[in-house]
């Protein structure tokens, strides 16, 4: 199967490991993956922080990189979502932007269309799984406390089938880090003290290792965490799967 | 003070910030109970929005039905096209009837058109009967909270303001002897008032009755006794039909306390015999909110506080950091309308959680909306030039992956290159709470080209 990789802006920055661990967990899953170096941000960071021309910009560039991709893959919830869910009505004239079904993240294509109910592999750690707010909650990946309606959650099936791994639950199970982008720095205040209660939490749990889909919550966790001297690393969900079943 | 500022004072305590979130993360969580109870929750919900939508579609004529219904039960209805007809109209009536002493329970509308302060100037003492509401008048201070107007203060703090203002024991922090203290006072002021205000919950068009819900019964003891009473509303306060108040009443509550329902749901239905019953219904921007596809929404709000208590932002930074008569996520997108200059922090004190639309009973699209008005302030030149001429450079480097392949390179070298502690001094605000991440030398487009090819 043909798989795009869509590398969020930040990841291919930054994060280079976490596109890595998804490109060889695609290829264990016998994908062939391309990576089309014209693709660039999806345009979230401008749509959040109230620039909606430069997101339609990046959008139609997106839509220009990824147009004959029959799937497209990213290791990112919050950018999936925006494709997904903003594209429509930033791009309304644009026919493309109405079908984006193809889009997904990486957890939800290894299940859904792949079919990999489980990877086998070993990850002896406790781990707390941190539900990114856009893969829960505009995605429905996984199942949101605030409703009682039921979804499925392919990242915490693929990590809770894993070997030795022990899944712990914390406290709110799915508050917001804190992140939100522009809102990490325009309300720092907030967004770290968010950040301390949600490492706290997870500490309480007793997890040794945070992780969810998306990087950036995971950059501003981390970065917290070892600003406070807590107990605890991060590590993507792409990099737990791909170091598991290596 | 934007919100941003005024939050990090609220912060900067930090211990009392994880006080005040506790306490609404409780509510939060009771919600959540009540709502998991009711295998219909859902489905409450969507036909909650349906009635909203279909009634905020027929408006005009919802109204002048809900007109000619209560005027037909005896009851008088004046429109007030602003905060100020509603001042005046309120004042002419009390005026009238020589009225000096007035209770009043809970109304936001009257907040949002600073009627105590207005009365209050002309000669009428004004009593908030609601407990959370006279805490917070005795302490001249605004509410915090639209259901919990109190919640920022703790019992001791309360029972140092009762000492001052009504002469009650000192260093009294006992919920049911501060209550018992309360409830003395307010009986005086129940007794010797000459007219009552409500707010109204519920207007249906059809009876031409509406509908107050309190815990308290404040409403119905403030209207009980006086032979005036005055009930003010906002047009979207609307309901069609009797049969759809259930909806509304099963939702409310549940969604704002985690009860099944307030202790008293009232109907008042023109008059009571001897008396006299006035409806004030005002506009004061909502036609304009109407008219605003994006936002016509934020109008089917029943004013429940559950988009508040489940605010992970809000709960951090308290009602009064947004500098606002409605805070929270439903303020944020109300506020602006009225006064975007003055409100644009609003829609970016949120990280985009979407926790607000899922816990809000008449499924407004809330985390959309504030999406939606970032671009609006910020385009209109509310988050001034220099945001957006910085957006629009960072926007045109990002498109063209040349460019931020170089900038880049070149920001990931200086990051190595540079000593830490200028990096986290450089670093900002980001810096400010949390460590810079490894910086790492290439990035992976980089990385493929070498090991892959193109």
């Amino acid at each position: 199967m043909k798989v795009a990789l869509f590398v969020p802006c930040y990841v291919d920055q930054l994060f280079a490991r976490v596109a890595w661990a998804t490109v060889a967990l695609l290829e264990r899953l016998g994908c062939e993956v391309s990576f089309d170096p014209a693709q660039a941000c999806c345009g979230q960071p401008f749509l959040t922080a109230g620039h909606p021309d430069a997101a339609r910009a990046l959008a139609r560039r997106w839509l220009d990189v990824f147009e004959r991709a029959e799937h497209v893959v990213a290791p990112s919830a919050s950018c999936v979502a925006t494709v997904r869910r903003h594209y429509a009505h930033l791009c309304p004239d644009d026919p493309r932007a109405a079908a984006l079904g193809r889009v997904r993240e990486l957890c939800e294509f290894a299940v859904e269309v792949l079919g990999a109910e489980r990877l086998s592999g070993r990850y002896p750690h406790r781990v707390g799984l941190h539900p990114s707010c856009h893969g829960l909650r505009e995605l429905r990946l996984g199942t949101g406390s605030e409703r009682s309606v039921e979804y499925r959650d392919p990242a915490r099936q693929l990590l809770g089938a894993l070997d030795g791994i022990a899944l712990v639950e914390p406290a709110r199970r799915d508050e917001c880090c804190g992140f939100g982008g522009s809102f990490a720095v325009t309300e720092s205040a907030v967004s770290g003290m968010m950040g301390r209660d949600r490492v706290a939490a997870y500490r309480d749990a007793g997890a040794d290792v945070i992780t969810s889909t998306d990087a950036s919550c995971l950059a501003h966790l981390d970065g917290v965490a070892r600003r406070i001297g807590a107990r605890v690393r991060v590590a993507h969900v792409a990099e737990i799967l791909a170091e598991a079943s290596a | 003070m934007g919100h941003p500022a005024a939050a990090a004072r609220f912060t900067a305590d930090e211990a009392r910030a994880h006080w005040h979130d506790a306490a609404l993360w409780f509510v939060r969580e009771k919600r959540d109970r009540a709502a998991h109870g009711l295998p219909e929750w859902e489905a409450l919900r969507a036909s909650a929005a349906a009635i909203k939508a279909h009634t905020l579609d027929h408006l005009a004529y919802y109204l002048e039905q809900f007109e000619a219904a209560a005027t037909a039960r005896g009851a008088h209805v004046h429109w007030a096209r602003d905060a100020a007809e509603h001042n005046r109209t309120v004042h002419g009536l009390l005026a009238a009837h020589g009225v000096t002493r007035l209770v009043k329970s809970k109304s936001m509308l009257t907040e949002e058109c600073g009627l105590n302060a207005y009365l209050g100037a002309r000669g009428i003492e004004v009593v908030d009967t609601d407990l959370g509401e006279r805490i917070v008048q005795l302490r001249r201070e605004p509410p915090s909270h639209i259901v919990f107007p109190a919640i920022h203060l703790k019992r001791g703090e309360i029972g140092d303001l009762f000492h001052r203002e009504l002469g009650s024991a000192e260093g009294l922090d006992d919920p049911t002897a501060l209550t018992a203290v309360a409830r003395a006072h307010l009986r005086e002021k129940f007794l010797a008032a000459q007219a009552g205000l409500t707010g109204v919950n519920f207007a249906i068009a059809q009876t031409g009755g509406i509908v107050v819900c309190t815990n308290e019964g404040n409403a119905d003891l403030g209207t009980a006794l006086p032979p005036l009473h005055i009930a003010c509303m906002g047009i979207e306060k609307l309901i069609p039909r009797l049969e759809h108040l259930p909806v509304f009443v099963r939702l409310l509550a549940r969604s704002a306390t985690g009860q099944a329902i307030t202790a008293y749901t009232s109907h008042f239905h023109g008059p009571r015999p001897g008396g006299e019953l006035h409806l004030v219904i005002v506009d004061n921007g909502r036609s304009r909110l109407l008219a605003d596809r994006t936002h016509r929404s934020a109008l089917a709000c029943i004013r429940c506080g559950a988009c508040m208590n489940t605010c992970p932002v809000y709960r951090r930074s308290g009602g009064h950091s947004y500098g606002a008569t409605v805070p929270g996520p439903i303020g944020s997108i109300l506020e602006p309308a009225r006064d975007p200059a003055r409100h644009a922090s609003l829609p970016f004190a949120c990280s985009l959680c979407a926790s607000c639309s899922d816990v809000c009973p008449v499924r407004i699209d809330l985390h959309h909306q504030l999406l939606a008005w970032r671009g609006e302030l910020v385009r209109a030149g509310h988050l001034g030039r220099a945001r957006r001429l910085a957006l629009g450079a960072a926007g045109l480097v990002l498109r063209s992956p040349r460019a931020t392949a170089a900038a880049g390179a070149l920001a990931r070298a200086a990051a190595r290159a540079l000593p830490a502690r200028w990096l986290t001094r450089a670093g900002g605000a980001w810096t400010r709470e949390r460590a810079l991440p490894e910086i790492p030398r290439a990035s992976f487009r980089a990385e493929w080209r070498r090991q892959r090819g193109r």
